[in-house]
């Protein structure tokens, strides 16, 4: 890939981000510098998707003005330079996360990669199946591990392969600062447990799990690690090999990308062993009318034609950050989360859900608004100018045990400066007035 | 009057506050085995979790006489929008006859969809009027809508 023209000029590595670092970021990124409802923009909605920049937008254009052609298949030159693109791509995209390249699988986003594991054990476990793949079964008497705070994405293609299977699911309670119950978690994982799937970062509480200790826990009773790192991989430094994870899932469009690509880490080894979830062109080796045989991964996981030129923007968006550095930009988003808290913590009538102030939480805040539903509040932030998320953010069992049906996110990126957070915090000040309600 | 204003008149606030017909009493939440002339709904909008249970009671004068709707009953958990709308409908719909409170329905989901261009009647929708706003928030507009589509269904029900 070309290095645009656009990026603007890297702030100085090493040295924290400070405002006017992020003021030239926001240069590459176009939709940012726009008014909505006459005020200008303030975006803090990217825990559900992200901006992007110019350079991802400009790989995938050029991608489809240079290059672009079926991949792994065919000899002519623009096939073999779009495959090119594509292994380049995912080398890229398994460096950023500490894998090798035959260790990541192009899937269309987390949710997909989820499901891909979990439809994939589900085959390992029903009708004729190879020795190697026994690893991966699960029945009656087995038990998926889960926790309380899982997105509807990491809860439900388990359930599934339980309902398909016979297997129980149990789950990790979450205590009322929204961390996990540890001791509780210590008595749930035994020989029974096969699987255990949690996230990485909460996307309502922001809490940030002790995925070496969990994962040391689940490893020490025999069980599968699967990592959901939607919530992490675009906002600190992940590296699947020191959290020791056996597979980890993201999405490429909360991280800078388009949407339709993302990925699934898998420990390698693991993945030659697995059975397939999605087959038919390009995953095979011999053909006949009674049976295949399988290629091994990635291509094994990859039937049909790819994201071709949403995986080359990925590997643009992987550059994007890696410039500017994601520990700079996790320490970064931790310091607005702070400003957030803090903030809304001075505001009366605000219930902040999870860790409170001071302790450490990824760059989000998931609000109540004592007397003021969620949508409303999110309505009147909008006349503001402000887009959050309202709702219970694909996480219903968390906000229930939380004790509410609904609350107001904020989330932010490496593209917020503090002068939006104030700007937000400001709007909220407003909410509970506008709507009458009174005290504290 | 800002759009923002638009939406949340001070008729519509006092409406979320107050809530008429927010009586449903829990052990009636599931209900099992209605009495004749009595119908009830469970509306849920899961992209905001709003949620409405509402049971309507309609009742006529003498045989071949037409059904009136003698009582509406609600229990529901939700925005401001969507709160208010129930008790506006239930204000409206007591004491009306069946067919009224379909056509009623019917004239309120007309504006509803209109994306703003219709004008509300208020001699027809009354304190529903002052929802018209709603209309030109196309996310909203469930959240309006809710007590009504339960409404429409529990009515059916008594038929």
């Amino acid at each position: 890939m070309t290095v645009t023209s656009h990026h603007a000029k890297s702030p100085t590595p090493g040295e924290p981000l400070t405002d006017a670092d992020v003021l030239r970021i926001r240069n590459d990124f176009p939709i940012l510098d726009q008014q909505v409802n006459g005020k200008p923009l303030v975006y803090l909605d990217s825990g559900a998707t992200s901006q992007k920049p110019i350079s991802v937008m400009e790989a995938e254009q050029e991608f489809y003005e240079q290059r672009n052609s079926a991949v792994h298949r065919g000899a002519h030159t623009l096939a073999v330079a779009a495959t090119d693109v594509f292994e380049d791509a995912r080398a890229t995209v398994a460096a950023f996360i500490g894998a090798q390249d035959n260790e990541l699988i192009w899937t269309a986003n987390a949710t997909a990669g989820l499901n891909l594991l979990a439809y994939s054990f589900g085959n390992a476990s029903i009708g004729e199946v190879a020795p190697e793949a026994r690893a991966f079964a699960v029945g009656p008497g087995d038990e998926v591990l889960v926790t309380e705070m899982e997105h509807h994405a990491n809860l439900i293609p388990w359930q599934e392969l339980c309902r398909r299977t016979g297997a129980a699911l149990k789950f990790i309670p979450v205590m009322d600062d929204g961390t996990l119950d540890m001791e509780a978690a210590a008595s749930l994982f035994t020989q029974r447990t096969k699987v255990f799937s949690f996230t990485h970062v909460s996307n309502v509480t922001g809490v940030i799990n002790p995925v070496v200790e969990l994962t040391r826990m689940a490893h020490d009773v025999g069980a599968l690690v699967v990592l959901d790192a939607c919530q992490s991989a675009p906002h600190l430094v992940l590296d699947v090999k020191a959290l020791d994870v056996d597979f980890a899932v993201f999405s490429g469009h909360k991280m800078l990308a388009p949407t339709g690509i993302g990925a699934v880490y898998g420990r390698a080894g693991l993945l030659d062993a697995m059975p397939p979830f999605m087959t038919g062109g390009s995953m095979i080796t011999t053909v006949t009318m009674e049976k295949a045989g399988y290629l091994p991964a990635p291509q094994r996981f990859e039937a049909g034609t790819q994201a071709i030129s949403q995986a080359a923007a990925l590997a643009a968006a992987v550059n994007y950050l890696t410039e500017t550095g994601m520990e700079r930009i996790h320490q970064w988003e931790s310091m607005l989360g702070q400003r957030m808290v803090a903030g809304l913590d001075a505001i009366p009538g605000i219930r902040v859900l999870g860790p409170p102030a001071g302790i450490a939480r990824a760059g989000l805040a998931a609000f109540e608004v004592d007397g003021v539903h969620a949508h409303d509040v999110g309505q009147y932030l909008d006349a503001a100018g402000i887009a959050v998320r309202v709702g219970h953010h694909c996480a219903q069992p968390l906000h229930r045990r939380l004790g509410l049906s609904a609350s107001t996110r904020a989330s932010a990126y490496l593209y917020n400066t503090t002068a939006e957070v104030d700007a937000f915090l400001a709007a909220v000040a407003g909410v509970r007035p506008y709507f009458g309600i009174t005290g504290a | 009057m800002s759009a923002l204003d638009s939406l949340y008149q001070q008729i519509i606030l006092e409406h979320a506050k107050t809530r008429t017909g927010a009586d449903l009493p829990n052990e009636k939440l599931q209900g099992l085995h209605l009495p004749a002339g009595v119908g009830q709904c469970h509306q849920l909008n899961p992209v905001c979790g709003d949620e409405i249970t509402l049971r309507v009671e309609t009742a006529a004068s003498g045989p071949g006489d037409a059904s009136t709707v003698s009582g509406m009953h609600w229990a529901g958990d939700g925005c401001s929008i969507s709160m208010a709308s129930a008790s506006i409908l239930c204000e409206l719909a007591v004491g009306l006859e069946v067919q009224a409170v379909h056509a009623l329905i019917g004239n309120f989901r007309e504006v509803m969809r209109s994306r703003g261009k219709l004008e509300a009647d208020e001699e027809i929708l009354g304190d529903a009027a002052a929802l018209s706003g709603v209309s030109k928030f196309p996310a909203r507009v469930k959240c309006a809508m809710l007590a009504w589509v339960a409404a429409e269904d529990a009515l059916n029900q008594t038929s």
